[in-house]
């Protein structure tokens, strides 16, 4: 006894951060009709600024607080409700998660060039003194202040946060408001002050826990809090985003659970070394198979969606016959020109770039593929690539096989994988697969690609050049572009091929409406799986490339944050074509490489950029590139049809 | 009923749109103080989209529509709404996650005032029963004829100046559409002044004494409700044999 206790009370403050959070993502879900990705980047963006006040610039605590919290927090959360949910119309789920991510992504990486890469120190404990041990449980179990400031902290936080929304009449508008805007503007009451107060509060809270709970490392670091937000997520789900002391009690739980039983494992123990880290997400995904009020995530609550008009067509297909044999010829022309540069006078250092550019496209192929077409997200798309690439490694070191062999074969592992989760996740749709595939990809970086029979550790697993013919590996140059090249046309020209074909038509039925295409016969299930398999043969045969462009398989290039990104930056460039995918693997690796040049703060730039792009999304879902290539083809056209003389084709039509 | 006048609603030459996707074209009707208006139509005929530009939900591209004399257009719906405009929307128009007293409490307290919460809540309930003895039930599992009751029960208790009701009848039984029916006499009854969108022809007709016939977001027929059926009838009659000028 004297033991459990022993282990299971320094759980608490871990439980009760997660608990915060957990009853943060519940509220704001609850007022807001949002599941905020982006809460554990509120939270960090608080407590960055508070250290940042404090320590960098000797603030009093009060008044860093007062900034960072009390004033950043609510404007945060007013900034996030005004210039982006606000805009998402109410059915629109992929758009709303894909928002979050964004922010997820962003915020963490924008700080830094904001303020300068300081080392922050932790922030001061309130009202309890953490070091002082205020009491012993049972004999010799010492309680100190940490311990007791975390958990007077949540109690309040939830008993405010409940009475907040179950007895005042502000609570019960903001529920109804987050059900249907639209219909609470109705009974006379102004709905959009009301969710932007939402916002505000949900920001505040943000705030609170991220300077009140900031982890108890001495450092503030984005990724604790993103370490956080999935606890927090998987015991939010816990309480199917509904009740709010559920989701308190499965934080708390995990927080003491995960470290009771860090105590009584053995240390070299696979539980200990593998298990114990997942269990948070292992938690989420037995949430999201048995917890049944989830299945419903991402439906339309709104009875008055269909106010809204239709998502806009993708971009306009129909170019004029001219301005599109323009455009061909174009592109065989620059495709003439790129290969002959690359293999001419491109410079090695750019070689190399564009080499990895090319690798990401077939990545980013997958993801365009997944989403573009068949309307499905996925957050576990590199994770998918670093499982086709461990798989040829490993064959490689095992078996003595070709790496080339060992590709094609992880390519088929990762579409196992891919089908696999489709089918454990045939009942989810929007945000509740957005979650399980977010879960799998954070279940395969703690638990299986860091272990040494996969990655021989978290120093990766290097290429020998044997593995590889023609030496491939040592040229990373124009051996390498070839094959890439190869690879990347023979992608794009597989999926162009599904495209156009019947399950092509299946899965854009699917995408359109699931209601509707099931309605036609379409095989949801069937095609959803399909749709994965595919998908994961595509990330599978790009890991590979990035692998051997690399010469060395680590698992930090294919983790869960590298996921979130892969899904931010193709949504940017385009994710309703081909092309997009291109646009994004080069754009990419182009724009990384001219920020070397840049000054150090601006390193992680390159994500802040197309966060802001992805910010775009909600109001134009064909990605802002598409977009601009749509302007300048209709610019075109228009010049063409006044040298002509020809009337231009009226492009307005009736539903 | 007291006529200074100036209409209790009136739409001047209104179009509006959904996107690119236009709807109606130039609509004009008025409809007086305390008096009912049937607003009828086939299917996509533009009858919703005028529900949703007088109460704001949608914004008229160009046109005027004014409640009481004043001009609403472009004004947000919960602005519209406290002029004394209520609009039943199409469907489902209670809030399924919030119990029924919920859904009530959400409507008086703005328009009763915090006062007459409980005294509305009571006669509600007196004149509803069956609200009574589901308050704490979430609305999502009323049926759909209980939830038009308790759309109805909203004003009923607190008389809006103008009720636009989009298709009460939509999907109920014979015997449920009667009550619905009953409770809008009853708010016609108050002082209330009523369009009533509707399907069935006869229903709306029988409670109103003017009409508006719409065929592809244009008025078709605006006048005495006696005039309309021959209209209807009509409108009906060259939607199932499409003649050539019939497409916009
Ligand atoms: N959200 C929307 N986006 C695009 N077009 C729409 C939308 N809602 C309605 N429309 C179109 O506007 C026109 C008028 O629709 P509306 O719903 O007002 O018709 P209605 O007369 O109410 O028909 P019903 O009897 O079916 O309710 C129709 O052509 C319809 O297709
Ligand atoms: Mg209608």
């Amino acid at each position: 006894m004297e033991q459990l206790l022993g282990f299971a009370v320094p759980g608490i403050p871990y439980g009760c951060a997660y608990a915060v959070f957990a009853v943060g993502l519940v509220l704001t879900y609850q007022t807001t009709g949002v599941f905020n990705f982006g809460y554990g980047a509120q939270a960090y963006a608080s407590a960055f600024v508070f250290a940042w006040l404090v320590d960098d610039h000797a603030w009093p605590t009060w008044a860093a607080f007062v900034c960072a919290v009390a004033i950043l927090g609510p404007v945060l959360g007013l900034v996030f409700d005004r210039f982006l949910f606000r805009r998402i119309p109410s059915a629109n789920s992929t758009a709303k998660v894909v928002t979050g991510l964004s922010l997820l992504v962003g915020i963490p990486a924008l700080l830094p060039v904001v303020f300068g890469n300081g080392n922050l120190v932790g922030v001061p404990s309130v009202v309890f003194n953490p070091g002082t041990v205020y009491f012993h449980l049972g004999a010799d179990v010492p309680v100190n202040g940490t311990y007791l400031s975390a958990v007077l902290f949540t109690v309040a936080m939830l008993v405010v946060v409940v009475l907040l929304l179950r007895t005042t009449h502000l609570g019960l508008e903001m529920r109804a408001a987050a059900e249907s805007s639209r219909l609470l503007e109705l009974e006379g009451v102004d709905a959009p002050r009301v969710t932007a107060t939402a916002w505000a509060v949900s920001g505040l809270m943000a705030g609170i826990a991220g300077v009140l709970l900031a982890p108890t490392e001495v450092t503030v670091q984005a990724q604790d809090y993103v370490t956080l937000m999935v606890a927090a997520i998987a015991a939010a789900a816990c309480a199917a985003l509904r009740s709010m002391p559920i989701a308190a009690l499965f934080g708390v739980l995990i927080g003491v659970v995960s470290l009771t039983a860090q105590g009584y494992l053995p240390t070299s123990s696979f539980w200990y070394s593998a298990v114990l880290p997942a269990f948070p997400f292992i938690v989420l995904v037995g949430a999201l198979l048995f917890v049944p009020g989830l299945r419903r995530l991402g439906q339309a609550t709104d009875p008055l969606s269909s106010v809204d008009p239709p998502l806009p067509p993708p971009a306009a297909r129909a170019r004029g016959r001219e301005i599109d044999r323009i455009v061909r010829t174009g592109f065989w022309v620059l495709l003439f020109a790129f290969v002959v540069s690359m293999l001419t006078w491109m410079p090695p250092a750019w070689e190399t770039v564009l080499n990895q550019g090319m690798a990401y496209s077939v990545v980013f192929l997958s993801v365009t593929f997944l989403t573009g077409t068949a309307g499905q997200l996925s957050l576990a798309q590199a994770t998918l690539a670093g499982i086709a690439a461990f798989t040829a490694g490993q064959l490689a070191v095992h078996l003595g096989l070709d790496f080339l062999a060992g590709a094609v074969l992880g390519a088929l592992a990762a579409s196992l994988v891919a089908g696999l989760l489709a089918v454990a996740s045939l009942r989810l749709r929007g945000l509740g697969l957005a979650l399980m595939t977010l879960a799998a990809a954070l279940l395969f970086d703690v638990a299986v690609f860091p272990a040494q029979a996969v990655s021989g550790g978290t120093g990766g697993l290097a290429l020998e050049p044997h593995w590889l013919p023609l030496g491939l590996l040592s040229a990373n140059g124009h051996d390498y572009f070839l094959l890439a090249f190869l690879v990347l046309v023979a992608c794009v020209g597989a999926v162009r091929l599904v495209q156009r074909g019947t399950t092509g038509r299946f899965l854009a039925a699917m995408r359109g409406s699931e209601l509707g295409a099931a309605g036609v016969g379409v095989d949801l299930a069937w095609q959803r799986v399909l749709a994965f398999v595919l998908s994961g043969a595509l990330a599978g045969l790009g890991g590979t490339l990035l692998a051997i462009q690399q010469t060395v398989i680590a698992p930090g290039e294919f983790n869960y944050q590298l996921s979130l990104a892969f899904v931010v930056i193709v949504v940017t460039t385009g994710v309703g074509t081909v092309e997009g995918a291109i646009q994004a693997g080069i754009g990419l690796v182009v724009l990384e490489q001219l920020l070397q040049y840049a000054p150090g703060r601006l390193q992680g730039l390159a994500f802040v950029v197309f966060a802001l792009g992805a910010l775009t999304y909600a109001a134009h879902p064909e990605g802002i590139v598409e977009l601009e290539k749509r302007r300048w083809t209709e610019r075109a056209e228009r010049v063409l049809s006044r040298r002509h003389r020809t009337p231009a084709p009226a492009v307005t039509g009736r539903s | 009923m007291s006529h200074d006048g100036r209409p209790a609603l009136e739409l001047d030459d209104v179009c509006a749109a959904y996107g690119p996707y236009r709807a109606l074209f130039g609509v004009s009707f008025s409809v007086d103080k305390g008096a009912a208006t049937a607003l009828l139509g086939p299917n996509g005929a533009g009858k919703s989209t005028v529900a949703r530009v007088v109460s704001g939900l949608l914004p008229a591209s160009s046109g005027h529509v004014r409640v009481g004399g004043s001009d609403v257009t472009g004004k947000p719906p919960w602005a519209i709404a406290r002029m004394g405009l209520s609009h039943v929307p199409e469907g489902r128009g209670v809030f399924d996650s919030l119990s029924v007293e919920e859904n009530l409490v959400l409507s008086f307290r703005r328009r009763a005032g915090r006062r007459n919460l409980a005294a509305s809540l009571e006669r509600a309930y007196a004149r509803f029963p069956l609200l009574a003895e589901r308050r704490h039930h979430r609305a999502g599992t009323l049926s759909g004829g209980q939830q038009r009751l308790l759309s109805l029960a909203k004003v009923l208790v607190v008389p809006p100046g103008v009720l636009v009701a989009d298709e009460l009848s939509l999907g109920l039984a014979p015997g449920v559409v009667d009550d619905v029916y009953a409770a809008l006499a009853d708010v016609r009854a108050s002082g209330t002044t009523l369009v009533v969108v509707e399907q069935q022809v006869d229903r709306a007709l029988g409670l109103a004494s003017s009409a508006v016939v719409l065929e592809h977001g244009s008025v078709a027929y605006f006048g005495p409700s006696s005039g309309a059926r021959a209209v209807v009838a009509e409108v009906l009659e060259r939607r199932s044999h499409p003649g050539v000028a019939d497409r916009r």
